[in-house]
């Protein structure tokens, strides 16, 4: 088991410099400067800001010089916010972005794994239909649309909730982002569970179980759900980066600061350190959580882990 | 009153009846036997009696155990009945057992759902029933998962989950059908141990087990169950003619007529054949280990063992499928080599393959007139497209097919339809040597004796060479010429047919044949001749493979690899063929 | 699965027809009528946007971008995903397993932000969508396929045409091809909604198609601007492109069913 856990480790390495690398190579490939748009600039100050940033250096010295910033947490200076390094943005936008991605992946699977479970239960009865029909609506409406009718609907016209994030105190702030946030995945999650608890359910092992004299309470909790959930575990990878996405959008309309919102700022304004730094980090978290779920994947299957 | 009363049960999906008005009933601690071919409905009514029938099967009739009615039962009233009344053990137990559970929780659920035992209690009563069937190690056993155990150990497993309970009736749904014979025997042997008091229902498709097992028995034809009584009386005097064509369709292993030995050329002579696989992390595993084999012209050469024995890693060897690690296989003189696509076409020609599963050797997405004209393309790309079709219908009449099924796509065909239909694709390019590997053992009895009847035919019109693959002795007694026993990737036997059987020299041949189940209740059937069961090829025993098995094993055994000798007409690889008898 | 195929072909008729009838339609500005509400009678159904440009014409050009965009994308993903899946899974062993660790490698990238990236590095690059898009999509087709083409190649029909002396490319053609073709079908299906989303997404940042040009995800970001005062300018492209994924994933889902049932009998 920890031969299985140290061995997905070390195959996680070359994914991460693979990431970094293509990650550097773009941004520096790109054509035109950071500084390009900015009034022209008298040679000497555009030489010494240049000087300030490495920018005159060769590629191999700046990635080496990256690099080991990389290695002590200095992902370097922001190139617009120039009072701030990319490592203190990240650490500002980071804590409000995780809350909002954990608390929506929390919904979904809980949501997300109980409406699949009934729906298998209930295979082509209406609780079924009905599930899957909107599961199948959640699936095929972009974040980006669902952000702005829920705004539209419950801030703009009914007033129910907030529409913003900034001046609001209180949970409330947090419903609609999250639940915009959640509603795909949820849709995704009960899709998965409903097909794979079927699956599991036409299983000849179930069948033993009744024949056992089992409950159906029972025969789900002992028998069914672990394997019925190793699908689910595996899309957590997709799903983490699915949301990770996603609240990018959703910072977006809600105006919320998290790391999101520096994103697509730092992509509008070519604030090149910046997005090279929030692609390095996401990319760190997704693969580590890829890796989470790997072993816990190994754990739950036996027939992983004894290979 | 019985245990177990039905009355006029009827299963139907869809309107289509595949159990149909049928009534019997079961005492305290008899034994009965259920026999008819595939899809009669055997399992659709064990299904029924416990209530485990799905959703969309429309039951009528009454199923009434110890005077609670199963249909319209209450779930509780159901779960009351299941496991603590009647237990049941299933045919595939890879399937049947969960496979990401360990083994001694599954069966613990049961005790505690049914109140029978809590705590470190429940356990004790789990590892003694392993102890009960034995399981080697009980304690250990208990953490197991299921696919770390062999095919005979899970259906050990499956015995004491159907047991825990202490159930008055044990249904038993083609307990050994996945298993080879001799464990088939020890686990047949276990059953009737262990169940002392407890009543039966056997179902199967091998009357042998019937007759050996079975108090009384029931014979479904196509949903209906046609014949009861007896088991020894519907032996002697079938009341309907399904039992009696169901009997004449069993081959006996201990009578009947041999093939006399055909004295025909060497066709196809393999030597020193070595095949080895690799088995990822884990090392080379050895499948065929230095076998020396030719089949002569016109004869059938049958090749048995138990699974996991060679047979398949032979021929398929010889055929170029799998790489040979050393060794030659002559061919009419000349040598094959290489995998088969780099081998000369003429000589690809003339060997042919079936295999076992006759559906999956045909392509889904293919007419019977595309495969069978197939080859012809191939080989005889002159032919005009009409032309090939009258081969194609010329070769279809042979195999017993019509016009009709010209257009049909394999899924529409049926299990025998679809092995004509294999073999009929391997005959139209008129071959020397015809390979079947297993190529009968999917098949029902009376269509098994019509694919048989049909390649005896064959033979005897073209001379056609054949070497048939079975684990199934009964069978193999029926059809070849001669026979060649393997085990553990060495052959360990060859003799003629009649000599073999009656006069076998290696003491695991012995032990195959008496393994085999006879279908005549008054023969009794023998103790579990062998003990263990086949071990891991990817550390073979040293010295004699089967000495670990063997009750004449000696030191001698442990470290030296027999070599083959003659010994009164038969080439017996054993250190102690010459001195030991085994006619008793 | 059949009304989801009637929609879509009624889409695809309309992308390609519309814009071509009236051409100018969705670049002419009108400044007499800046968002007005969808009439019939005014001859603008679904109303105009901020520059008085008609939404329906520019409604239809999103349609043909977002089609066109997803149907390259997908075009380019099933071309690079059947043939890497195949070759590893007809090739198997060592080679299978080395294309199938770099598969798994990809797989773990965020690629998103990489194709953001690009888009932020290299300027707004139409062709660039398409190659990103496909990129991101030929992962799961590779599997698939080759996952498919692993267990056929194990079949007894494929070891039986071998020993007819049945050639590779037509075991390759006419045994294995076949098999594989129902699988890609549904999946070919699936992924064109996938890379609709993706599309729109990056449109909806702003990192898409360029105004005047347009496209559903685009339509949508404008129409988030001016949701307030003018909600059909949001209602109307969001319900259609909700609509198109909607059609594409039933369509996917009915032909998934449908294989699985001929699989199964
Ligand atoms: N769920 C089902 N739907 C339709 N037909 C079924 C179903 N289950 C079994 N059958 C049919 O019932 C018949 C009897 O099956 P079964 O009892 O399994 O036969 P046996 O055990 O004798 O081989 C077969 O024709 C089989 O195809
Ligand atoms: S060689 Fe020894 S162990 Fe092997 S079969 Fe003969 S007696 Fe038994
Ligand atoms: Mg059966």
């Amino acid at each position: 088991m920890l031969r299985y856990a140290l061995l997905r480790l070390l195959g996680a390495i070359p994914t991460l410099l693979l990431v970094i690398v293509l990650a550097f190579l773009m941004v520096h490939a790109a054509p035109g400067g950071p500084f390009d748009d900015e009034r022209v600039l008298p040679t000497d100050v555009a030489a010494n800001i240049q000087a300030a940033y490495h920018l005159d250096e060769s590629l191999p010295q700046q990635f080496f010089r990256y690099m080991s910033g990389l290695l002590r947490g200095d992902l370097g200076p922001s190139y617009r916010y120039r009072d701030y390094s990319v490592s203190e943005l990240i650490g500002r936008g980071f804590p409000i972005s995780l809350q909002l991605g954990a608390l929506a992946m929390a919904l979904a699977l809980i949501v997300g794994v109980s409406a699949g479970t009934l729906a298998a239960l209930r295979q082509n009865k209406l609780p079924d239909r009905i599930v899957m029909f909107f599961a199948m609506t959640g699936i095929s409406i972009p974040v980006f649309v669902i952000a702005p009718v829920l705004v539209l609907l419950f801030a703009v016209k009914l007033h129910w909730l907030p529409a913003g994030w900034s001046g609001v105190t209180g949970p409330a702030k947090f419903i609609l982002p999250v639940i915009t946030l959640a509603l795909p995945q949820i849709a995704y999650i009960a899709r998965l569970t409903r097909a794979s608890m079927i699956d599991i359910l036409g299983r000849d092992f179930i069948r033993t179980a009744r024949a056992q004299g089992l409950g159906t309470a029972t025969i789900i909790r002992v028998h069914a759900l672990k394997p019925a959930m190793l699908p689910v575990l595996s899309y957590m990878g997709p799903a983490i980066a699915a949301i990770v996405t996603g609240s990018v959008v959703v910072e977006e309309v809600f105006g919320i600061p998290g790391l999101g919102q520096f994103f697509v700022r730092g992509a509008g304004n070519r604030d090149y350190t910046l997005v090279l730094g929030i692609v390095i980090f996401y990319a760190t978290l997704i693969v580590s959580l890829n890796l989470v779920v790997d072993v816990l994947y190994g754990a739950l299957d036996p027939r992983v882990r004894r290979r | 009153m019985s245990f177990l009363e039905v009355n006029g049960l009827t299963i139907a999906y869809g309107g289509k009846r595949v159990v149909d008005d049928v009534s019997f009933a079961i005492d305290y601690s008899e034994s009965v036997g259920l026999v008819g071919e595939s899809g009669s409905g055997k399992s659709q009514t064990a299904l029924a009696l416990l209530g485990l029938l799905p959703e969309q099967a429309e039951v009528h009739g009454d199923i009434v155990v110890d005077g609670v009615s199963v249909i319209g039962a209450s779930a509780k009233q159901l779960s009351r009945i299941r496991a603590r009344r009647i237990g049941i053990v299933f045919q595939d137990s890879m399937q049947a057992l969960n496979p990401y559970l360990k083994i001694g929780k599954q069966i613990r659920q049961i005790l505690l759902w049914h109140d029978l035992a809590t705590g470190d209690d429940a356990d004790a009563r789990v590892i003694r029933m392993f102890e009960r069937v034995g399981l080697p190690d009980p304690e250990r056993q208990f953490q197991v998962y299921p696919h770390e155990l062999s095919g005979g150990m899970r259906q050990r497993v499956m015995l004491a989950a159907a047991l825990i309970a202490e159930p008055d009736l044990l249904i038993a749904d083609e307990p050994t059908t996945a298993l080879d014979v001799t464990v088939q025997a020890q686990i047949l042997e276990l059953l009737e141990e262990l169940r002392d008091n407890t009543a039966l229902l056997l179902i199967t498709h091998d009357l042998g087990i019937v007759a050996g097992h079975c108090e009384r028995m029931l014979v479904f034809e196509s949903g209906r169950l046609v014949d009861a009584g007896a088991t020894t009386s519907l032996f002697a005097s079938p009341g309907h003619a399904h039992t009696r064509a169901l009997l004449d369709a069993a081959p006996r292993i201990d009578s009947g007529n041999a093939p006399a030995p055909v004295n025909g050329r060497t066709i196809l002579c393999a030597e020193a054949v070595e095949v080895t696989y690799r088995d990822g992390e884990r090392g080379q595993l050895h499948a065929v280990n230095g076998v020396n084999l030719l089949l002569r012209e016109g004869e059938t050469l049958a090749v048995v063992g138990e699974s996991g024995s060679g047979k398949s890693s032979l021929v398929r060897a010889v055929l170029g499928l799998v790489p040979m690690i050393s060794g030659r296989v002559v061919y009419a003189g000349a040598s094959l080599e290489g995998p088969v696509q780099t081998r000369p076409v003429a000589q690809r020609r003339d060997l042919q393959l079936i295999f076992q599963d006759p559906v999956g050797a045909l392509n889904p997405q293919m007419r019977v007139q595309e495969i069978v004209g197939e080859p012809l393309l191939v080989h005889e790309p002159g032919l005009t497209s009409s032309a090939r079709l009258d081969r194609v219908r010329a070769i279809l009449v042979k195999v017993g097919l019509e016009d009709s099924h010209l257009r049909r796509y394999p899924h529409q065909l049926s299990g025998g339809q679809a092995q004509r239909i294999a073999i009929a694709r391997a005959l139209i390019l008129e071959p020397k040597v015809l390979i079947c590997d297993e190529a009968v053992a999917a098949l029902d009895g009376s269509v098994r004796e019509q694919v048989l009847a049909l390649l005896r035919q064959v033979q005897r019109e073209s001379g056609l060479s054949i070497i048939f693959i079975s684990h199934d002795l009964a069978v193999v007694r029926s059809i070849s010429h001669r026979v060649a026993v393997m085990y553990m990737g060495c052959l360990v036997e060859v003799a003629d047919n009649e000599q073999l059987f009656s006069q076998p020299r290696h003491p695991y041949t012995k032990a195959l044949i008496d393994a085999v189940p006879v279908p005549d209740p008054i023969v009794a059937p023998k103790k579990a001749a062998l003990r263990g069961e086949v071990g891991s090829l990817l550390h073979p025993p040293s010295g004699c493979v089967f000495h670990p098995r063997c009750d004449y094993a000696k030191d001698i055994c442990k470290k030296e690899q027999p070599e083959a000798m003659n010994v009164g007409g038969s080439r017996v690889a054993c250190h102690r063929a010459k001195e030991i008898d085994l006619t008793t | 699965m059949k009304v989801s195929a009637g929609i879509l072909l009624f889409f695809l008729v309309f992308a390609i027809v519309g814009p071509w009838l009236s051409p100018p339609e969705y670049l002419r500005t009108n400044f007499d009528l800046l968002l007005q509400a969808p009439t019939f009678s005014g001859g603008h159904f679904f109303g105009t946007d901020e520059l008085g440009r008609d939404l329906f014409a520019r409604t239809m050009l999103g349609i043909r971008t977002t089609l066109l965009v997803a149907m390259v994308a997908s075009l380019v993903s099933l071309v690079i995903g059947v043939s890497y899946g195949a070759v590893a899974g007809y090739c198997g062993g060592r080679i299978d397993a080395i294309m199938m660790r770099f598969v798994d490698t990809l797989y773990a990238l965020p690629f998103i932000f990489f194709v953001i990236l690009l888009m932020v590095a290299f300027e707004r690059n139409f062709l660039l969508i398409f190659v990103a898009i496909g990129a991101i999509n030929w992962l799961d087709m590779a599997r698939i396929v080759r996952g498919q083409t692993l267990s056929l190649r194990e079949r007894e029909f494929v070891d039986a045409a071998r020993l007819m002396g049945v050639s590779t490319p037509r075991i390759i053609f006419r045994h294995i091809a076949p098999n594989v073709l129902g699988i890609v079908v549904v999946y070919v299906t699936l992924t064109i909604p996938q890379a609709i989303l993706v599309e729109s997404f990056l449109s909806y940042l702003g990192l898409g198609v360029q105004e005047p040009h347009t496209s559903l995800g685009a339509l949508v970001d404008a129409g988030v601007n001016q949701m307030e005062g003018a909600s059909w300018m949001l209602l109307i492209p969001a319900t259609v492109l909700a609509l198109i994924l909607m059609c594409f994933n039933f369509l996917g889902d009915g032909l998934r069913d449908f294989f699985d049932a001929r699989r199964a009998t």
